[in-house]
């Protein structure tokens, strides 16, 4: 946490154009360069940076750890479970051709969105995770060396 | 999938058999009760092993079939490769997977904090997944991908382990295993370079026009000595003892019967899939080192597992010697040695998770497998002690166990192949395991119980009757040797490309 005021304000101007950059990433992925891999690190990178700003328990109050620990399965669950209705629909594994069966091109768009947004909320998930139990850490260690 | 079968719905059921695992895992993780998580595994790990079953079948009976992801054709696809050898590898894995869980909760109640069992359970399903999908697959990369999940996965479990010791002994596993991950992934790329394929299939029909050239030699390289860290090849196996002491007693179970195993089969389907017999064997003698190290594993092992205090580092080192035996089968380079391997996996996989789990028992009531913590254990626990008779008698070898069998389809292939001396030495090798069994036999029956251990009791039927069921299939096998054997020639004549 830091009480430097340029820190401060600068955090808070950039916080909503990380993020919208990040969904940008996300849906742009489909077709150019991006995907959810890359939009996860960029939306986990704006926690970090509020984290570090204002102290990892304003952001816990936005982001509760219980909440993104279900995020890094759901993320899982979302991929896979698309696999799975592919093939329920009477197609291979992750063929997402078969998710529409009028356009096998439109179910190709749909499977791949879906595929990508399940990456992109486990890797937001399993950063700010990962993250927020080191910084925790930190900041115990630091209570303790005072106490 | 070839049009016959792509109306039959069984032709999915390795593709779910990975799924299913796969995706309990983060349920587990969303539901964090460990209880749930409990059952969840459970069902989980059963229903896979129905599904591996059941593909076994199929291959036996028609051959295996070729399951492309998301429909993409190979090369340009990811395909699953399901055959018997990998039907049979995928059994292993899944039947001790859903043996190990059914034994489970009260050993994790026991050594793991409650708020990290649901972690557990998760990551024993993530390490399931990654070793079912490292054997079924039919893609190099892919390979690679599921060894990361699966060993990301063990690592996690060996950490989980209740002593501190378990941190270092994880950690030195993380960078041994890290190494190993990084050269497979290495070899990997250096074929890709070449070939421009990462199929398993295309490679193999590609590689021989390029076998001459030095990239080509040095992916070979890359590969046999980063799946041998991986698999504990001696002298690569100085991460595995303490991995294996210090994990929780489940992992152990699952991870010294499965995660070597598995790598075992890698470097099968690299060394007889990919570059082929003629190159690793003629061309480069990969037999000589191989029958080298196999027999130096299986001496310098069981000799340090004589000398160990604490009994689940002597069946540590007992496994890196048991893989020693693995290996002299795969160096002979014949359906008999090959055969030998492939059915050793399997027998050995069984007696050690037996084994482990067993001394998983120990730890739960005596809270220490240290061996000066047990004496006359014997008297005070005496169903746990019989069933690690029966896992000790198989490792030696003794007839009517699985450990008979595999060391029957050993020596009459190196016998096959004239080579007396060899035999001579693996026969004297068993005098070894009969010295490091002999050991914990004479602590636990031979010497007077110790006061401390006045208050032990049997434990209850919930823990010993999985590792019983263990048991008695390592006799089952042991007695009926004739129906895995005959698998494993078929698995060992595929992987070789001879005709029956």
């Amino acid at each position: 946490m830091t009480e430097d005021l340029i820190l401060r304000v600068v955090t808070k101007v950039l916080t909503p154009f990380i993020m919208l950059f990040a969904f940008y990433t996300q849906f742009h992925g489909d077709y150019g360069p991006g995907g959810g891999f890359q939009a996860g690190v960029i939306l986990a990178a704006a926690f970090v940076l509020n984290a570090l700003t204002f102290g990892l328990p304003q952001v816990r109050k936005a982001l509760p750890d219980r909440i993104m620990i279900i995020g890094t399965g759901l993320g899982v669950l979302l991929y896979a479970g698309t696999g799975m209705v592919s093939l329920f629909r009477g197609g291979n594994l992750l063929e997402y051709g078969v998710l529409d069966h009028h356009s096998p091109v439109h179910g190709q768009h749909l499977g791949i969105l879906l595929v990508e947004l399940g990456v992109g909320i486990t890797v937001t998930s399993v950063m700010w995770v990962i993250i927020s139990t080191f910084m925790e850490r930190a900041v115990e260690d630091a209570e303790g060396g005072e106490g | 999938m070839s049009a016959e079968t792509a109306t039959d719905f069984s032709a999915h059921l390795p593709a779910l058999a990975v799924m299913v695992p796969l995706m309990t895992a983060p349920l587990v993780v969303i539901f964090r009760n460990s209880k749930v998580a409990f059952g969840l595994s459970l069902a989980a790990a059963w229903s896979v092993f129905g599904m591996i079953l059941k593909t076994l079948m199929l291959t036996l009976e028609h051959g295996g079939w070729v399951y492309e992801l998301g429909g993409w054709k190979a090369p340009i696809g990811i395909v699953y490769n399901v055959d018997t050898v990998a039907a049979f590898v995928m059994l292993i894995v899944s039947g001790i997977g859903a043996l190990v869980l059914s034994y489970a909760p009260m050993s994790v109640a026991r050594e793991i904090p409650e708020n990290r069992q649901t972690l557990f359970y998760s990551a024993f399903l993530l390490a399931m997944t990654g070793l079912l999908g490292m054997t079924i697959t039919g893609d190099a990369f892919n390979v690679f991908v599921f060894l990361e999940i699966s060993s990301l996965a063990s690592y996690t479990l060996v950490a989980m382990g209740s002593s501190r010791n378990g941190f270092t002994a994880a950690y030195r596993y993380l960078i041994m295993g890290a190494i190993g991950g990084t050269f497979i992934l290495i070899g990997i790329g250096l074929m890709y370079m070449m070939t421009g394929t990462l199929n398993m299939a295309d490679l193999a029909e590609r590689l021989p026009e390029v076998a001459h050239t030095r990239t080509i030699m040095a992916s070979f390289a890359f590969v046999i000595v980063g799946a041998g860290l991986k698999l504990a090849l001696w002298p690569m196996h100085t991460w595995l003892p303490n991995a294996y002491t210090y994990a929780p007693s489940v992992a152990s179970a699952f991870i010294s019967a499965t995660g070597t195993k598995v790598m075992v089969y890698v470097m099968l389907r690299f060394v007889f899939g990919i570059y082929g017999t003629e190159f690793a064997f003629t061309e480069l003698s990969l037999g000589l080192p191989f029958a080298v190290l196999g027999l130096g594993g299986i001496y310098a092992a069981s000799t340090a597992a004589i000398f160990q205090t604490n009994f689940k580092r002597l069946l540590a080192y007992s496994s890196v010697g048991q893989i020693g035996y693995i290996v002299l089968g795969m160096s002979l380079a014949t359906v008999g040695g090959l055969a030998a391997a492939i059915l050793h996996l399997f027998n050995h996989a069984i007696m050690k998770a037996g084994l482990f789990m067993a001394a998983g028992h120990i730890n739960h009531q005596v809270g220490s497998v240290r061996l000066a913590d047990l004496e006359g254990i014997g008297r005070k626990m005496p169903i746990t002690m019989g069933l690690i008779a029966i896992g000790g008698a198989g490792l030696i070898g003794v007839p009517l166990t699985v450990g008979f069998v595999s060391k029957w389809v050993l020596i009459s292939a190196l016998a096959e192949q004239d080579l007396w001396w060899v035999v001579g030495l693996a026969l004297a090798s068993s005098l070894l395991a009969v010295a490091y069994i002999w050991r914990f036999v004479e602590v636990a029956w031979i010497r007077e119980p110790a006061p401390a251990l006045e208050h032990v009791t049997e434990v209850p039927f919930w823990l010993w009757g999985p590792t019983a069921v263990m048991m008695t299939l390592s006799i089952v096998f042991g007695v009926w040797g004739a129906g895995t054997t005959e698998v494993a020639m078929e698995a060992a004549r595929i992987l070789l490309g001879v005709a029956a």
